[in-house]
């Protein structure tokens, strides 16, 4: 089989989408012979050519009016049978998980999803490292086939930036729209809130808060560290905050450079969610809560007095 | 409105995980199984929509024997069939394989208007089976809903997608579409009456090896399995006072772990 890869991603007026490069870098060290990357945007052909940054040698720029998965795969699907790509890569975002799980059934394809590593074996094989029971094991995976499929988990390998801008050619969207129909797409209500799924930085609540109305000192310390915010499910189970804020087994797995845990025991529930996180801080009273296993630097202090004392400091 | 929802047996999520001696599975003794925590709330919103649509929702899992039991907590929940593919004593765990023979299911049921599904099994954290499902049963897709409206016959869905963005969907019939957790909020626990209905109903068999799916497609194959690194021990912070604790906080912050 050819060991070259075909990265599918996005591209925004202000640059790649930051997992679409993680993929491009990735596929880079896979040790393939050539990364050729799709990049579906609009109005953002300009900005596909920093794909040649991370390793693309050349990219096929698609303007998307509108978002559909039906014409997202009957284009990539054109591109595959042409160029026989022994790996298709994308991110495990939100349309990557969809749009590599069709191409793998039309395909019949073997596909590895949410994927930590990506590399060639000697064999010509792609092999992949993948997270199962959240974390509790990693399973190293062969690809069989000659066309195979793998998603990156995001926020998990380094993106590079070492080339050179690439080529971009224009590749028109194939197929047609489906009974899936995009009616809107807006800020989330929420506002200003950074996403959890893709945050550098993390601060997150639990058990220790005592009270739904306390989670703002969650919220105080989040501010200046431009944070997204999470919560233990013991937390969402009572109602304080919504499901997508729960980081744990049955909720995000996050890996954030640094993650901060206040008032949280660390449940295995919520350890398997965040032990991946560069450097994490734990703020607990109680110096035998197993967060302070995995933590980097454990504070052992009341969090309603040590919690605001951090934010001040921060804020500076 | 006939509703499928698909559901996964998996391993309770307080399960100590051991590699079996073969390196390439874990040991399943003493494992207690359970609904897949995911898929409790997918088959929350399927009865709660098969409520407002005046329809019905069969309940569809792939797995050994012991299957069935989860079934019956679903048919207490409100499902009002089930459908047992039955892998026998072995257990097959690849996804396109499981969507085949799921799709193989679907298709001898004749109308179905929407089948339900996931974001994952606990166990194999995938989240492939769904799209792969929608795919092979030639249905339009939406993964990652969390909200979902009935109106005319169609789905008002809203997602969550990277960025802070909210995108909205207008998705018709048939189709597969795939609930985030709590899109219709908390799985509801069956009173002891609803069990002892679900005691009623029937769970129909279903042979795998009826299905005429071929082994072959399974092309991912785990080489080995290894637990993963442990974290190096971290520390306590000491110090005279919680000031004095929080300053060198910030300096390691700062100049050890160049994180701020």
């Amino acid at each position: 089989m050819s060991k070259s890869v075909l990265v599918v991603g996005e591209v925004a007026s202000d640059g790649v989408v930051k997992a679409t490069l993680e993929c491009i870098s990735e596929a880079k060290r896979s040790g393939a012979d050539s990364v050729e990357a799709i990049l579906f945007g609009s109005s953002a052909k300009d900005a596909a050519a920093a794909a040649g940054k991370a390793g693309a040698g050349s990219v096929k720029y698609v303007e998307e009016g509108s978002y559909s998965l039906a014409q997202r795969a009957a284009t990539v699907e054109g591109v595959i049978k042409e160029s026989n790509p022994g790996l298709v890569l994308m991110s495990a975002n939100t349309y990557g998980k969809e749009l590599a799980g069709v191409l793998a059934a039309r395909l019949q394809a073997g596909f590895a999803s949410e994927c930590t590593e990506v590399r060639f074996g000697d064999d010509g094989q792609p092999r992949a490292v993948r997270p199962m029971y959240s974390g509790k094991v990693l399973a190293h995976c062969k690809l069989n086939g000659a066309t195979t499929l793998a998603t990156l988990r995001q926020n998990t390998v380094a993106v590079t930036d070492d080339g050179a801008d690439a080529a971009v050619s224009d590749l028109a969207l194939a197929g047609s729209t489906d009974g899936v129909v995009l009616t809107g797409s807006n800020s989330d209500a929420a506002g200003g809130e950074v996403d959890l799924s893709e945050a550098s930085v993390v601060v997150a609540g639990g058990r220790g808060l005592k009270e739904p109305e306390n989670f703002k000192i969650i919220e105080e310390l989040a501010a200046p560290l431009k944070a997204a915010i999470g919560a233990t499910r013991m937390v969402v189970d009572a109602g304080w905050k919504d499901f997508h804020y729960q980081v744990g087994q049955t909720g995000k797995v996050v890996t954030p450079s640094l993650y901060i845990a206040v008032g949280i025991s660390g449940a295995i529930q919520h350890l398997v969610g965040m032990q991946n996180s560069g450097c994490i801080v734990a703020i607990n009273n109680d110096p035998g809560a197993p967060i302070f296993k995995v933590a980097d630097y454990g504070i052992v202090a009341d969090l309603f007095e040590a919690t605001p004392k951090l934010t001040e400091r921060l804020k500076n | 409105m006939k509703i499928v929802a698909c559901v996964r047996q998996t391993p309770d999520t307080e399960t100590i995980v051991k590699i079996a001696d073969n390196k390439t599975s874990i040991k399943t003794d003493d494992i207690k199984y359970i609904i897949g925590p995911y898929d409790e709330y997918s088959l929350e919103a399927a009865v709660q929509i098969k409520d407002e649509a005046k329809g019905e929702v069969t309940v569809l899992s792939m797995g050994p024997n012991r299957v069935p039991e989860t079934l019956r907590a679903c048919l207490a929940r409100g499902a009002d069939s089930a459908v047992h593919i039955s892998t026998g004593d072995e257990e097959i765990d690849d996804a396109l394989v499981v969507a085949s023979a799921l799709a193989a299911q679907v298709k001898k049921m004749g109308q179905v208007d929407v089948v339900f599904t996931s974001t994952k099994g606990s166990d194999s954290d995938r989240g492939a089976v769904s799209p792969m499902l929608a795919e092979l049963l030639g249905l339009p897709y939406l993964g990652l809903v969390s909200e979902i409206q009935v109106a005319d016959g169609k789905f008002e869905c809203k997602r969550q997608v990277e960025g802070g963005i909210v995108e909205s969907f207008t998705v018709s019939t048939p189709a597969v579409l795939c609930l985030e957790q709590g899109v219709r909020g908390q799985a509801r626990y069956p009173s002891l009456m609803q069990i002892m209905k679900a005691k009623k109903k029937k769970i129909e068999t279903v042979d795998f090896a009826s299905l005429g799916v071929d082994a072959a497609l399974n092309k991912v194959e785990i080489e080995t399995l290894e637990y993963p690194p442990e974290r190096p021990p971290g520390r306590i912070i000491d110090g005279d006072s919680l000031d004095a604790k929080l300053d060198e906080l910030v300096r390691l912050l700062k100049e050890e772990a160049k994180v701020l």
